[in-house]
């Protein structure tokens, strides 16, 4: 157990600096540089003085050989000190330390709700008897993933914002506010629970233990909700950390739609005009809770299913 | 930023408004170039809060160091200018200087100032504070380089007494007039001109301007309250004293159509960049649009004029006269758009019409190609001595209108057998891809309400990104730069234009147009020489 803990907690180090060490390189071989895109963000060019742009480029250390600069920012963000973000002079961890509790808010609603609905989607399905009834609700999750998120978003707005003016169309503002957005990204998440948990019910309801707990003449609820759905939760648990990859990524899109402040947002915005130190800051944040999340479920899993020690190198938690 | 498709309908948008608003008020036009506002009827009153919302969030509310179009309208509100400058005319009219002198060669400025000025702080505006300015502006670092462009050849600053303030060059800038009433030369206190650029970015700055920033949340919200006791508007305001809104709230909405809705259904009053997929959803009676073209460099193709191929002056004439501009601007632009007539936006200070120079006529492109030795092959591309006549066209997207505006053009190019490829390039390598060389044409626009724009995108003596050869038209660039006689610039300007065009240096396509929408509560909204908005005389009602 302990060899197996060393091995996972090293691979979750090594799983941040492969993030870290990428995005350096695919941020680097980016077309233009940080300094011509503040100068020249916005709808027009300015009037741009060349000398001036080396001099702030200089400035910025943006001239200094590649391995020199990964070697200084590699430095520094193992410190946890991520730098500045270049379009706007602030330190990278307090922006992000700033955008954090919305998009937590956010993700969190969304999670809720996508294991609600998803989860419930998924035990409807496989208890009904009603056949039609069972191959349509399968037929949901594929849909839900597969519909593009700003599509969905827009269409909520709509009905329910501009329409029926339940809910305002944008911003931060308290609950109201984080119905739609929650919504938007409950589903793509939702569809996810709900493929994998199906899945597993079914397989559950196949098993020897089933037909024994049935003969003993439990109910059918009964069977479904202790026996099976409680047997079928542990393999959903493996897909915590795709959900948790996929709020991150589907926050990109609603916080931009829903005008959100938010990690997703500073994300975006920090894409848009290059801003390295905030996107390495994004990316290693980001790989720091995929990594965490991975982490948690592998050493909790085996203290929930003592077979899983044995098997556990063969499963690619790290994909 | 982005353009998803929008799926509103004008039947829903309609009666949306008619739902949302009980009061059906007439008059639903569009604003003219003139820059006045969606409605002028009624008596003005004072109070309540106008909210706006803008697509995007600069990261920065310092005036000085502001670039993009949507941050200049709510931070330009904060502070005032030397000048001002009248949409309608171009003239520089008074505003913090009641008066001012330049010397005959333009290296000197000389401004009055007016007296009990005072900032939001409560200190005074004396020539020491203009001087703190100018002298800070060449150390704003990277945002600040318009601003450090204006003031590029600068000698010094001088406070001569507490009022007058006189600024040298070491060589002639007539420009200089003209950039002292923009936002990015907008006068802050001397404490916030003490702060580092950083600092001044998120913190904001304290001005003299006729609203005082409240609270700025980055990505989400700008929140402006009115000055009380101010007393020292631009001489181009109706309302004497303080502005009539309490509050101005700016809201970012990045996404277009939520933007509209939003607009629609009452939750704003007035929305930034409108766009052509919009404009249905908003035709619904209750919402004016409002435009003005922007001033400057129209958009166009910038030409490398140092291509064997594009060096000669028939080919380039040929690209001029081979594109319906027209057809550019009804299809893809703004209800509007003017296609371009002279290489500056007619809404500049000394532009000249020059449509005749710039007519559809593809057999004159034609005709031009044949004599340039260009013969049409079997695939209707043509070529010369084995060549094909092919070139790239460089492009970034900074604006949703780029790529369909281009496939016209490109499609309008092929008809006359020239084949273009389109080449999209990041945003942020524009200025890289300017300076190094390494283009045939490249899309692109300078918004600037001063003809001397002309002198920093086309002089060979300067940056000379389109690699102009040395010509006469330097001597007539640097000439309107180096005199203060009206008349006399005005020609020389005019001739500048003449001379870029007729060589067909750069192909001046459509002028870039700014549209805006709101609600028919909000009066007087009106637009500055730069096409930016001026929000002291405006009112809800």
């Amino acid at each position: 157990m302990r060899r197996y803990v060393i091995k996972r907690l090293a691979q979750a180090v090594g799983v941040l600096w492969a993030a870290y060490t990428v995005s350096f390189l695919v941020l680097d071989f980016l077309p233009g540089d940080p300094v011509t895109a503040m100068a020249g963000a916005g709808v027009d060019s300015g009037d741009v003085d060349p000398a001036r742009l080396a001099a702030l480029r200089h400035e910025y250390g943006f001239d200094q050989p590649i391995l020199a600069q990964y070697a200084d920012y590699l430095g520094r963000a193992v410190r946890g000190d991520f730098g500045d973000a270049v379009s706007t002079g602030r330190p990278v961890t307090s922006t992000l330390a700033d955008a954090l509790p919305q998009t937590l808010q956010l993700t969190g609603a969304a999670l809720l709700l996508a294991v609600l609905l998803g989860g419930g989607l998924a035990v409807v399905a496989t208890y009904t008897s009603q056949r039609w009834l069972r191959q349509l609700l399968l037929s949901l999750p594929p849909l839900g993933v597969s519909v593009p998120t700003f599509w969905v978003g827009l269409l909520l707005v709509e009905v329910f914002s501009f329409r029926l003016h339940w809910f305002p169309a944008f911003g931060n503002d308290g609950l109201r506010g984080l119905v739609l957005p929650a919504l938007t990204l409950a589903i793509p998440t939702g569809a996810l629970v709900a493929q994998v948990l199906a899945k597993s019910l079914l397989t559950a309801l196949d098993q020897a233990y089933v037909e024994t707990a049935r003969a003993k003449g439990a109910g059918r609820w009964r069977v479904h909700l202790r026996h099976a759905l409680r047997n079928a939760s542990l393999p959903a648990l493996t897909v915590v950390g795709l959900l948790v990859g996929q709020l991150i990524a589907g926050s990109v899109v609603v916080e931009t739609v829903f005008s959100r402040d938010g990690l997703g947002r500073v994300t975006a915005a920090a894409v848009t005009v290059q801003d390295i130190p905030v996107v390495q800051g994004v990316v290693v944040f980001g790989a720091l809770i995929f990594v965490a999340t991975n982490l948690l479920v592998d050493l909790v899993y085996p203290l929930l299913d003592p077979r899983i020690v044995v098997a556990s190198d063969r499963r690619a938690s790290f994909v | 930023m982005t353009a998803f498709p929008d799926t509103r309908t004008s039947r829903w948008a309609a009666l949306t408004a008619l739902l949302t608003t009980g009061v059906l008020l007439t008059a639903c036009g569009s604003g003219s170039d003139g820059g006045g506002s969606g409605n002028d009827s009624g008596t003005p009153k004072s109070g309540g809060t106008l909210t706006f919302a803008v697509g995007s969030d600069a990261g920065c509310v310092d005036p000085q160091q502001v670039g993009s179009n949507e941050s200049i309208y709510s931070v330009r509100q904060t502070v005032d200018s030397l000048t001002d400058q009248d949409p309608e005319t171009g003239k520089i009219v008074p505003w913090l200087a009641k008066s001012w002198d330049i010397n005959s060669d333009a290296t000197q400025f000389t401004f009055h100032l007016r007296p009990g000025v005072t900032f939001s702080d409560g200190s005074e505006l004396t020539a020491q504070v203009v001087k703190d300015n100018f002298d800070a502006v060449p150390k704003l670092g990277a945002l600040g380089v318009l601003a450090q462009g204006y003031l590029s050849s600068v000698k010094s600053t001088t406070a001569v007494d507490p009022l007058t303030v006189k600024v040298t060059f070491k060589e002639p800038n007539a420009q200089f007039l003209q950039a002292t009433s923009t936002h990015s030369l907008g006068i802050e206190s001397s404490a916030s001109v003490r702060k580092t650029p950083q600092q001044k970015c998120s913190d904001g700055v304290i001005g003299s301007g006729p609203f005082v920033l409240k609270q700025y949340v980055q990505n989400q919200s700008i929140t402006l309250a009115k000055r009380t006791g101010y007393d020292w508007g631009s001489s181009l305001w109706s309302k004497k004293g303080e502005a009539y809104l309490d509050k101005v709230v700016f809201k970012v909405v990045p996404e277009a159509g939520v933007r509209a809705g939003s607009l629609q259904s009452g939750q704003v009053d007035a929305i930034s960049s409108v766009g052509k997929a919009n404009e249905a959803a908003l035709k619904g009676g209750q919402v004016t649009l409002l435009h003005r073209a922007n001033p400057g460099v129209v958009f166009g193709l910038g030409v490398n004029n140092s291509r064997p191929v594009l060096k000669d002056v028939k080919v380039r004439q040929a690209i001029l006269a081979a594109l319906d501009r027209k057809e550019v601007a009804d299809t893809v632009f703004p209800t509007g758009t003017k296609p371009a007539t002279s290489v500056l936006a007619h809404t500049t200070p000394d532009y000249t019409d020059l449509s005749a120079d710039l007519a559809f006529d593809a057999a004159k492109a034609t005709s031009l190609l044949d004599e340039a030795g260009w013969k049409a092959g079997s695939d209707g591309i043509r070529a010369k001595g084995g060549k094909k006549l092919s070139l790239v066209i460089s492009w970034f997207p900074n604006a949703a209108t780029n790529q369909p505006a281009l496939e016209l053009v490109q499609q309008q190019l092929k008809a006359v057998g020239i084949d273009v490829t389109l080449k999209q390039g990041q945003v942020s390598q524009f200025a890289t891809t300017l300076q190094g060389g390494d283009f045939d044409l490249v899309w692109g626009n300078v918004t600037r309400a001063d003809p001397d724009i002309l002198r920093s995108s086309f002089s060979s003596k300067l940056a000379n990104f389109y690699r102009l050869p040395a010509s006469s038209l330097d001597t007539v660039l640097a000439g309107q730069a180096a005199t203060t006689d009206t008349a006399q610039r005005k020609q020389l300007v005019a001739e500048a234009q003449q001379l870029i065009v007729r060589n067909a240096y750069d192909v001046p396509v459509v002028e870039l147009q700014t549209q805006l929408a709101v609600t028919n509560k909000v009066h007087d909204l009106a637009f500055d020489s730069g096409s930016r908005v001026q929000l002291h005389d405006t009112w809800i009602g």
